[in-house]
């Protein structure tokens, strides 16, 4: 009796245990699957673009202009000095105003003004990018500027990339711990002396995550440079002329009816990929040895 | 946030007076007049009123919650960081009181310096720029051999010199926490302050690194003037000359209760409330 009981309660266990491994199981299915599909995702876009970009990529790819509507061969030289120059020129824009602006919210949180600061960054950020460029076209290519160019395109991707720094740069300088600033300005520093000497340095590496994630969003947009810096299919470093810019030498070639610049697009896709990685991992090395250092 | 300064007659001042039994203090480095905190509306530090003798430690104990940390963080204008906040009353460092209005907290700050209770040293810092921080963030301009002389001079007056000679270049996190904490008084003190604020500064270390930061304590005394928050009782009498215990009233704001010689306090404690407390009865 005794033991029939112990065995019953026993069995009793074990089906509570084996309906608690049964729903564990398919716990770790149904998350291992999301994952699967999330990374999968990723990776059939990444290898796509890989497979149908590689046979565009040769010498010449890389070191020729554009040939004219129709004729076979040449490249994506212009539009990747162009991405370059306009990348480079809108990132010195927007990280400097991205950052104060996270240090003026963070740092010299002065209440309202700091909410009124953060809201604005937020509405920005929700911007639709053909906006921007249809405000920027409005006021620097019809206006001050007169004609389409590549500072246009630069004003444009920064105005993309300020909210996305600030808001980056904000989370980021809000992890550097309060005990810090705090053993600062007990040293007897002024307050911009524990920003930059404290700070600063000591949110270094999320900054760079800061300015990575601004740099890759706004290097893939499209729109705003149709609209500011036009696109060139001869070689322009000048910044109040049209410019060439990887992503509309890919949509000129995609929408274009030849096999040919059907695969220039692609290799074009996968020159751009690759460049904002390269961007985004020379940033990271860069910090990481200055942090060693 | 600085509450406007009222000089209030001394005949006006209201209130119980604390339990004080010292003559006056040779040569007060810090005298506190009538001295009140908020946070918000909160009241948290009443009528404060003491003389802080010079070159000399002073404990200030009472339990959790009574105000002593931040009636220290008043000491050096620090309590005035955290937003809302609010002080009125004096503090007069020899003549002068650093709540006048056209006194620079930074320059305050300066001059008394400060020990948290968290070991603190600047992650991205090496062991040598952490002590070098406050001459460099002050902007004092230091040749190379003058920095180095500075730093070796604060990390043996820091009793951490032999420890850390042949590892400067590393970061001050590699450090042990009470190396940790060693590191911070070597960064507070080479600012030269006369007067260094501990707040609990060995209440996240191990007995054997508590030890030898009480040891620190004592030898730092003949050189500057060491004003110490502590939870613990047995610290207070080991490394103070004299103590003040702090208690917050049924109001929640925390006053002096009484001061004097730390061994005539722990002895014959005037005060039946500071009796209950290091006795154990309470806090």
């Amino acid at each position: 009796m005794n033991a029939a009981l112990a065995l019953q309660s026993g069995v009793g266990r074990n089906r509570v245990l084996r309906r608690r491994h049964v729903l564990e199981q398919t716990m770790v299915v149904l998350l291992g699957t999301a994952t699967l599909l999330a990374g999968g995702l990723l990776a059939l876009i990444l290898g796509y673009v890989i497979v149908r970009g590689l046979p565009a990529l040769d010498l010449a790819f890389f070191t020729e202009r554009p040939r004219p509507f129709g004729v076979t061969g040449g490249g994506i030289a212009p539009a990747l000095i162009g991405t370059l120059i306009i990348g480079l020129v809108a990132g010195v824009i927007a990280v400097p105003i991205g950052i104060s602006a996270a240090i003026f919210v963070v740092e010299y949180r002065s209440g309202r003004w700091a909410e009124v600061v953060r809201f604005a960054a937020e509405l920005m950020a929700g911007l639709p990018s053909i906006v921007v460029g249809v405000f920027v076209w409005a006021f620097l290519v019809r206006g001050v500027i007169g004609n389409y160019a590549g500072i246009a395109g630069s004003v444009a991707l920064a105005v993309i990339m300020v909210p996305i720094v600030g808001r980056t740069a904000e989370e980021v300088l809000r992890l550097v711990p309060n005990s810090l600033r705090e053993a600062a300005l007990a040293l007897g520093a002024p307050r911009w002396r524990v920003v930059l000497n404290v700070v600063l340095p000591t949110a270094r590496a999320g900054l760079a995550t800061a300015i990575v994630l601004a740099i890759a969003r706004a290097a893939g947009e499209t729109a705003p440079l149709l609209l500011t810096a036009l696109g060139n299919v001869f070689f322009s470093a000048d910044l109040f002329k049209p410019m060439a810019a990887l992503p509309l030498q890919i949509y000129q070639y995609a929408v274009a009816p030849y096999d040919d610049w059907h695969t220039k697009a692609w290799g074009a896709s996968l020159v751009l990929v690759a460049v904002i990685a390269a961007v985004s991992l020379l940033l990271r090395l860069a910090i990481r040895r200055g942090t060693a250092s | 946030m600085i509450g406007v300064k009222e000089r209030t007659p001394v005949a006006e001042r209201a209130g119980p007076e604390p339990a004080t039994r010292l003559d006056a203090a040779p040569e007060p480095a810090v005298r506190v007049e009538r001295l009140n905190a908020y946070y918000g509306s909160t009241h948290a530090v009443g009528d404060m009123t003491l003389e802080l003798p010079s070159r000399s430690v002073t404990a200030i104990i009472g339990p959790s919650g009574c105000g002593k940390s931040t009636f220290l963080r008043c000491l050096n204008r620090m309590h005035e960081i955290t937003p809302g906040t609010r002080v009125t009353g004096q503090v007069f460092l020899g003549n002068e009181d650093i709540y006048w209005q056209g006194v620079d907290p930074v320059e305050v700050r300066g001059r008394v310096g400060m020990v948290f209770q968290k070991p603190n040293p600047f992650p991205m810092m090496s062991v040598y720029d952490n002590v070098a921080a406050g001459p460099r963030l002050r902007g004092w301009g230091l040749s190379n051999t003058d920095m180095d002389a500075l730093v070796e001079r604060n990390l043996r007056r820091a009793a951490l010199w032999d420890e850390v000679k042949d590892r400067l270049r590393r970061s001050g996190a590699t450090l042990s926490g009470g190396q940790q904490q060693r590191l911070c008084i070597a960064r507070a003190l080479a600012t030269d302050p006369a007067i260094v604020l501990m707040d609990e500064p060995c209440s996240a270390l191990d007995p054997i690194a508590t030890y030898r930061i009480e040891e620190l304590i004592s030898e730092l005394a003949s050189e500057v003037t060491i004003v110490v928050v502590t939870h613990n009782m047995q610290q207070a009498s080991r490394v103070s000359a004299r103590t003040a215990f702090m208690l917050a009233g049924e109001d929640g704001v925390g006053r002096l209760v009484e001061y004097g010689k730390t061994d005539e306090l722990f002895t014959t404690p005037r005060d039946e409330r500071t009796e209950a407390y290091i006795t154990g009865r309470f806090g």
